[in-house]
């Protein structure tokens, strides 16, 4: 079920780590499971995160997602497993001596202390001298852009610049692994959008390692190095955000993140088709993982289907079907189709012309078709 | 265009009542006690002059303002009596409500610790003794500290101590009722303010290097700060004009302000002087009271 390495091409940046046989990983978490009662939020789950990585757990409410990230900050015991930092094994570790820190979802700002006093915080557990304390808390206070704010207390911030205390508060001791809890949670979708470009600038910038928990997928796959999808305490997929999207390991996957049409059917005998699906025979650029007449699916992105007049000859790996309605998002529209044996299909389109719609309308006979490549093979 | 919106009866006296309310019982009463605390002995019913005769019209007004006067607060300066009764009853209090402190708060801290379904049951237990008088178990306190009571005897069989130690009309004693009868009113308040203490406040403390008993003095006592305040305060007051534990529990040596009232005003039929006396203790407690309005209204402009 665990895609261990993955195909190079997918990372996004010079960077993947995870393809290096030879590289020991920052964090490693080796068959670590937690129950609460009857309830099994992670179910004994290993996992390699590297140094310099920006790793995202993602999955529905309720996954263990949190509680992963919990057990790596030390607020939960795991009941099996090792989590190893650099190899040094920190579930006996209590967290206050964890060289992890971690940005609360609330953000937990200490509503008596200002925004230097807050930052300031773990710096004064570690000791440090006074002259020194000040400045690297003005040096982080500066590359969260809150130099005028030290004196001010915390409930006299907006939301967003309560965020960026949080987050300056969880870098100022420099942590090996920054955790993130769901950290844009409570921003507005286009501060969200702004923060999402910033923390991961401050990322390459420091080198650091960060974890962060979200259930949001476009902010997995806009910030992340590599996403973990997890569902149920366990890990779906692990891979490159583009891998997750265009070769998703399971249906789950699939449906999860984005949208997909799914066909189910036989492989066929040249092992090259699939044969038996809605829309008849579908022919695959690929030769299929599975034995010829083996069960499986096929997924289709909707912005990967080709909509065309009906009237033209018909293409291999198209059907015609129907205009059911159209939502008209700005930038895209949605159209949801039925074939001619009750099949419901999604498809996006490109608003690039000047007209609100293209011209067509519920009703229409429309074609649809998608090239062999874009077919994406579930065998689970 | 913005009219004030018309309110109906009820409404009003929804507003209103709690003023009408201060006004006739807290506000009338003062000033009565004020006005006799202005006025001088006389041997007569009511035991003071002047009386206010509205019948005699200006006249009468005139004489009954000139016959007001401060000698009964100049008295109060001339004789230390008064002066040690104040401080002694401040000491007592002010003791107290550090015990009380002390006892208090680990208590309320304990209760927000245990499991959720527990504390309900704990804040019942915590104010139980209401259901049985105040002074029921202000007596019963007498019977566990007299000479021969429960406790000597007990710690007289735990060889303790060898002699029975004298109890009753003891400081000490005024010390364990005023602690023993206060401490819901220093809980309640306590308990409220750590049940609402953020959980994630303490894990971010840990999460930023600081050990446990560190996070209690660095997050959790400055911001159960409120409550603190509104536990003594609600203790305080009332202990330094307390008149039954004294009276009961205490000695003779220990005067409390609350007693020399009861003295002036039943013994001596003194009434303006007692009067005095309580004018001015009502001035020393208003200052703390406007200390924590000060501090409740800055917490709310937080807000």
């Amino acid at each position: 079920m665990q895609t261990v390495g993955s195909k190079e091409g997918f990372a996004k940046r010079d960077f993947a780590p995870w393809t290096d046989r030879t590289l020991r990983p920052l964090l490693r978490i080796e068959g670590v499971g937690k129950r609460f009662g009857a309830f099994t939020a992670v179910d004994r789950l290993s996992l390699d995160i590297y140094q310099g990585e920006f790793f995202a757990l993602l999955g529905p409410s309720g996954c263990g997602k949190t509680t992963l990230l919990r057990m790596i900050a030390g607020f939960e015991q795991p009941n099996a497993g090792r989590i190893l930092l650099d190899g040094v094994d920190l579930v006996a570790v209590p967290p206050h001596r964890r060289p992890v820190n971690m940005m609360f979802q609330s953000y937990a700002l200490f509503p008596h202390l200002t925004v230097e006093g807050n930052v300031a915080f773990g710096l004064k557990q570690e000791g440090l001298p006074r002259s020194q304390i000040a400045e690297r808390v003005a040096e982080m206070l500066k590359l969260v852009k809150l130099e005028e704010f030290g004196r001010r207390k915390p409930h006299e911030l907006s939301g967003g610049q309560r965020q960026r205390v949080a987050l300056a508060r969880s870098l100022v001791k420099r942590p090996r692994v920054l955790l993130l809890d769901e950290p844009m949670a409570a921003l507005d979708k286009k501060l969200r959008g702004e923060t999402q470009f910033e923390l991961m600038d401050l990322q390459r910038r420091l080198g650091l390692t960060f974890i962060i928990v979200t259930h949001d997928q476009s902010e997995a796959m806009m910030v992340a190095d590599r996403i973990a999808v997890m569902d149920r305490g366990r890990l779906m997929q692990v891979a490159p955000p583009a891998e997750i999207y265009e070769q998703p390991n399971s249906r789950w996957v699939a449906d999860f993140i984005g949208s997909v049409n799914l066909f189910e059917g036989r492989v066929g005998g040249d092992g090259t088709s699939v044969e038996g699906t809605a829309l008849g025979r579908l022919r695959l650029a690929a030769r299929v993982a599975a034995e010829p007449g083996a069960a499986v699916w096929v997924a289709v992105r909707p912005e990967k289907l080709r909509i065309s007049p009906d009237q033209q000859p018909t293409p291999e790996n198209a059907v015609a079907a129907t205009l059911v309605d159209i939502a008209y998002l700005g930038d895209l529209s949605i159209l949801r189709l039925r074939t001619d044996s009750g099949v419901t299909l999604q498809a996006t389109l490109a608003n690039t012309g000047q007209a609100a719609l293209p011209g067509i309308g519920s009703g229409d006979r429309l074609l649809l078709s998608f090239p062999p490549e874009a077919a994406i093979v579930l065998t689970q | 265009m913005s009219q004030k919106p018309r309110r109906s009866f009820l409404a009003k006296l929804v507003v209103q009542g709690p003023y009408a309310w201060l006004v006739a019982f807290f506000l009338i009463p003062f000033l009565i006690v004020l006005k006799i605390s202005l006025s001088q002995t006389a041997i007569a019913q009511p035991p003071y002059t002047p009386v206010l005769d509205v019948s005699a019209g200006w006249r009468g007004l005139a004489g009954f303002f000139a016959g007001l006067s401060l000698d009964n607060y100049a008295f109060l300066g001339s004789d230390p009596l008064y002066f040690l009764s104040y401080m002694k009853s401040l000491e007592i209090a002010a003791v107290s409500t550090l015990l009380l402190l002390a006892i208090g708060y680990p208590i309320a801290y304990a209760m927000t610790r245990t499991p959720q379904k527990m504390q309900a049951m704990l804040v019942l237990l915590v104010i139980l003794p209401f259901w049985t008088s105040f002074l029921i178990r202000i007596y019963a306190w007498m019977n566990i500290l007299q000479h021969d009571g429960p406790l000597n005897r007990l710690l007289l069989a735990l060889d303790v101590v060898r002699e029975p130690p004298v109890w009753l009309s003891t400081n000490t004693a005024v010390y364990i009722g005023i602690v023993y009868s206060y401490l819901p009113f220093m809980v309640l308040p306590l308990y409220a303010t750590l049940e609402k203490l953020d959980e994630s406040l303490l894990e971010a403390a840990a999460d930023l290097g600081c050990p446990r008993w560190k996070r209690f003095w660095l997050i959790t006592l400055p911001l159960s700060a409120p409550g603190v305040i509104a536990g003594s305060l609600l203790c305080f007051i009332p202990a330094v004009g307390e008149f039954v534990i004294p009276d009961l529990l205490g000695g003779s040596r220990t005067a409390m302000i609350g007693q020399t009232i009861w003295t002036e005003f039943f013994a001596n039929k003194d009434w303006p002087t007692a009067s005095a006396v309580a004018v001015v203790l009502v001035c020393l407690l208003v200052t703390p009271i406007v200390i924590f309005q000060y501090q409740t209204m800055r917490r709310a402009e937080r807000d």
